[in-house]
């Protein structure tokens, strides 16, 4: 007998389904549509959007497939495959020893050996916005608050919020001082939340930072660690583009800090790693939480059950990451490319007219367009946005999806993409340029 | 001290249960044939290990599939680059294509319904967190997996409601228990957002017959309740009956598609758990879009979507596998089952999965809980196996246990049967004390229960040992 359905409404979902704190209803997604649709290509399609809204590394892929091609017995399972068994097997959430090795020893590397990491507490999460989220997940309950300077990475709102429940408090950040964080702003942010009755568990930064593009000072992580101290709150460092510095001296890592005071407060303090960015294998999904609190450590390794990295890509990594001569010579290489590219597109929009924040890492700049605006509001620059979007083709990131309190900046990046669609891209600029000073004039 | 969430302090991760207390056991003093001959013996992990030569085979052929060989290399910047969370093309197609495979062709799967996840483990919580909010109920028929008690509950705050299976008639899932259960949470005041079904069952090792399935059908679209059809041991029926699926059912029956999703994974089918390669498969739209979006949480490594895109749209190799390792689960199975049985040992029929339920009530001292755990200790400390104990998968009657055959190589699983058989003689021969022929009462001749147990074409389902209040003395 056919049972009879009245078509229900739909049953409902979970409040977190329907929610919009997937937060792809930002710009940060719509210009990729608009760069979807329409792709730039060298060669076939030359009028097409330039994606300069992604973050990615692709000026040192040719270091990665030269090691492969003279290691690749080494890196798949070796002569005869009699490790593949073994590996396919393997889904012990500690994560392969080799791998975790070699992460620790990669990760002192980037630091110029200044700070030392054990193996023993690196947990490993499918891709850095795991490891955010875990670590939501473990430092707060739902409805908490964690603060986080802004301009910061869109990816946050969800990455710390969707599924969690914790609430993301600003701290505010402008251009007056370069976009540093000061004790001040960490207080005023601290306040902010309580009069929300918001308690605050802990504090994110981004270092190197992400839109910035520059390293926080030795003296600011330090306010930094000290507030957290002082409020005794949890302090997350999200160091995945440490090794995309341009000079190895300039990056300060929260682990040196730490190192520098004997380890004082370091049960509050907890960082993410990833080799999305450094190594440019986002499609790898490999994070790492580094935790000092031993609860965190084993509690987040029980909670990567949900997100662990798949073991036949912690045994290419392994093999790839304990070469310490690849591992030298890569980051060196790497961070020199970085360098050059950076050059090439300030120069490039320096020529245009163009001003960006000093920057000395990362896969961006952060560019100033304010004078451009109509008006100095997010309405304003949006429609510069759209403006550079739809007649200059250009996908870059308004400010205001990463949450910047003054209009009129934007990231672009420049590592994804050949030095040729570069030049083509500032190209373009200078074009925009030259015309709205003829408009300007003409008016 | 700085303090951390409630989520992080509590126990919601499960590691107290016994059931990781075998692995303790086991990791500590793990058995190796040679190094430690007298370790114990993992049965409490259901990994298939019996196809990995087929496998081997495969790969050794096939460098295009690994980035790292010189034939593959040239994919290798494109696929690391590779982050969408839509998964690549070639991975959904071979997956549903698999999946489809897996299911004699009966049904056709939709590679754009295929949303990635952390393995099973990560999409059994991504379903939990789309489908029902912290508070909010799953019905879960008992046996089951125990995982599910930190997949389904830990971050999510949903609760579990169990469907009570009983062994007087091999644990089928009934209407009224489905009934019961649903009345249960609404006294608890727990609102109900679905069924998870585990089909093939894990730990029973048996299918669902299509009436049982039909009903179960029936039952979520009456209430109005999700179903969500586990099926990640699809490929592990080894003998008839034939699986059937609930992609199979819905077209079938009336059924609102909305409500249906499943859950897959290559850890079981294929014996890959560590390449993480979960999969929710859902009917539904909304779930299907907002589960992508969540499975950036957990995408699955590209590089490992590339070699199962390249292994699985091989058709030639994946109509053997599946046949191959069919015939390899069903050898083990059949060789296990008959030697436990010839030293008295039954366990519920099935015909499917990595593991057998294996029947101990008539060992137990009494009918408790407290007797199980006694006797797991026995068989962990003395026997040196690591079994799963019933009560660590809810099962309502002590005296059950899961014992996984298919994790190990051949001479291992002698070894397994070996000690079993020691055991077995030994608690047999202690069966027979002289104190016996004090008892007046006694029904049961000696000479008859040896004979029975000495039997060596037992094929009975069910343990011979008589229940006799000499089992208890012996303990």
């Amino acid at each position: 007998m056919a049972i009879e359905i009245e078509k229900p409404s739909s049953v409902r979902l979970s409040k977190v389904a329907i929610s919009k704190t997937h937060g792809e209803d930002s710009p940060y997604f719509a210009g990729w549509k608009a760069y979807d649709e329409n792709p730039y290509d060298e060669i076939h399609n030359q009028s097409g959007v330039i994606q300069m809204g992604l973050a990615e590394n692709q000026v040192s892929f040719d270091l990665l497939e030269k090691y492969l091609e003279e290691h690749h017995e080494v890196s798949s399972w070796g002569k005869g495959a009699p490790g593949f068994r073994e590996n396919a097997l393997f889904q012990d959430y500690h994560g392969l020893k080799s791998f975790r090795q070699a992460m620790a020893n990669f990760m002192e590397q980037i630091r110029g050996g200044k700070a030392k990491f054990d193996p023993d507490r690196i947990v490993l999460t499918a891709g850095a916005t795991a490891a955010n989220e875990l670590l939501t997940f473990i430092l707060a309950d739902p409805g908490d608050a964690l603060l986080v300077p802004t301009p910061y990475y869109p990816g946050f709102d969800r990455d710390l919020r969707w599924r969690t429940g914790v609430k993301i408090v600003p701290i505010h950040c402008n251009s007056s001082n370069n976009f540093q964080i000061t004790p001040e702003a960490l207080e005023a942010a601290y306040q902010s939340a309580e009069s929300m009755d918001l308690k605050v568990r802990g504090i994110l930064i981004t270092n190197p930072s992400n839109p910035l593009g520059s390293t926080i000072q030795s003296s600011v992580l330090n306010d930094i660690l000290d507030f957290a101290a002082h409020k005794n709150i949890h302090l997350v460092s999200d160091e995945i583009y440490s090794g995309s510095t341009f000079s190895p001296s300039e990056f300060v890592s929260i682990a040196e800090i730490l190192r520098n005071r004997n380890y004082k407060d370091a049960e509050r303090v907890h960082i993410v790693y990833s080799l999305s960015k450094d190594l440019g294998l986002p499609g790898f999904r490999v994070g790492t939480i580094y935790s000092y609190n031993d609860d965190v450590v084993t509690t987040a390794r029980r909670m990567s059950s949900f997100t662990l990295i798949s073991s036949q890509t912690q045994h290419l990594l392994a093999c790839m990451l304990s070469n310490h001569e690849f591992t030298q010579n890569y980051i060196k290489t790497n961070r020199e490319r970085l360098n050059k590219r950076y050059d090439m597109i300030i120069q490039g929009l320096k020529k245009a007219g163009i001003e960006c924040l000093k920057g000395n890492a990362g896969l961006f700049c952060w560019m100033n367009l304010s004078p451009l605006l109509n008006e100095p509001t997010r309405q304003g620059e949006l429609e510069l946005w759209n403006i550079i979007l739809n007649q200059v083709k250009l996908n870059i990131s308004p400010g205001s999806s990463c949450h910047c309190s003054e209009p009129g900046w934007f990231r672009v990046c420049f590592a994804n993409m050949s030095e040729q669609t570069l030049r083509v891209a500032l190209q373009r600029i200078h074009k925009f340029m030259e015309q709205r000073k003829v408009c300007s004039v003409n008016q | 001290m700085v303090a951390i969430s409630k989520i992080a302090t509590g126990n919601g991760h499960g590691e107290d249960s016994p059931y990781f207390d075998g692995w303790k056991a086991y990791e500590t003093n793990p058995f190796h044939p040679i190094d430690r001959p007298d370790g114990v013996i993992q049965m409490g992990l259901a990994e298939n290990q019996l196809c990995f030569n087929f496998i081997k085979k495969w790969v050794m052929e096939h460098p295009e599939a690994s980035l790292c060989s010189a034939e593959g290399v040239n994919k290798f910047e494109e696929t690391a680059l590779f982050q969408d969370y839509h998964g690549m093309p070639e991975f959904r197609e071979a997956v549903a294509k698999f999946m489809g495979k897996v299911r004699g062709d009966r049904v056709k799967f939709d590679p754009d319904r295929i949303v990635m996840s952390g393995g099973a483990t990560g999409a059994h919580e991504m379903v939990a967190f789309c489908l029902a909010d912290p508070g909010e109920a799953f019905l879960v028929p008992t046996p089951y997996y125990p995982g599910f008690d930190r997949d389904l509950r830990w971050r999510t705050g949903v609760e579990l409601v169990p469907v009570v299976c009983e062994s007087s008639n091999n644990f089928k899932i009934t209407r009224a228990a489905l009934e019961a259960a649903y009345e249960k949470a609404k006294e608890a005041n727990l609102r109900v957002k679905g069924l998870l079904i585990t089909n093939p069952s894990n730990p029973l090792g048996t299918i669902l017959d299509r009436d049982t399935l039909k009903g179960i059908v029936k039952f979520i679209n009456e209430k109005n309740i999700h179903l969500i059809g586990d099926e990640i041991y699809a490929a592990t029926v080894f003998m008839e009956p034939e699986f059937v699926s609930i992609s199979e059912i819905i077209e079938e029956v009336e059924c609102n598609r909305d409500l249906i999703h499943i859950v897959y994974s290559l850890s079981k089918d294929m014996g890959f758990p560590g390449f993480r390669v979960g999969i929710v498969y859902s009917y539904n739209d909304a779930v299907v879009s907002c589960a992508r979006k969540m499975s950036s949480f957990g995408l699955v490594s590209s590089q490992t979507q590339h070699l199962i895109a390249t292994m699985l749209s091989d058709d030639d190799f994946v109509d053997s596998f599946i046949v191959e390792s069919k015939e390899q689960l069903f050898k083990r199975h059949k060789y296990f089952t008959l030697s436990l049985s010839q030293v008295g040992i039954g366990s519920l029929k099935s015909n499917a999965g990595l593991f057998i339920w294996m029947d101990l009530r008539k060992l137990l001292k009494e009918k408790t809980f407290d007797a199980e755990m006694d006797l797991w200790r026995v068989i962990i400390n003395e026997v040196k196996l690591n079994v799963s104990p019933g009560s660590s998968f809810h099962c309502d009657e002590p005296g059950w246990f899961r014992v996984c055959f298919a994790n190990m190589d051949d001479n291992t699983m002698e070894v397994a049967l070996l000690r079993i058989t020691t055991f077995m003689h030994k608690h047999n021969e202690a069966m027979v004390p002289r104190k016996l022929c004090r008892r007046a009462s006694l029904k049961l001749s000696l000479s008859r229960r040896r004979d029975d147990f000495m039997s060596q074409n037992m094929m009975s389902p069910h343990s011979p040992i008589p229940q006799s209040p000499l089992v208890r003395a012996r303990t």
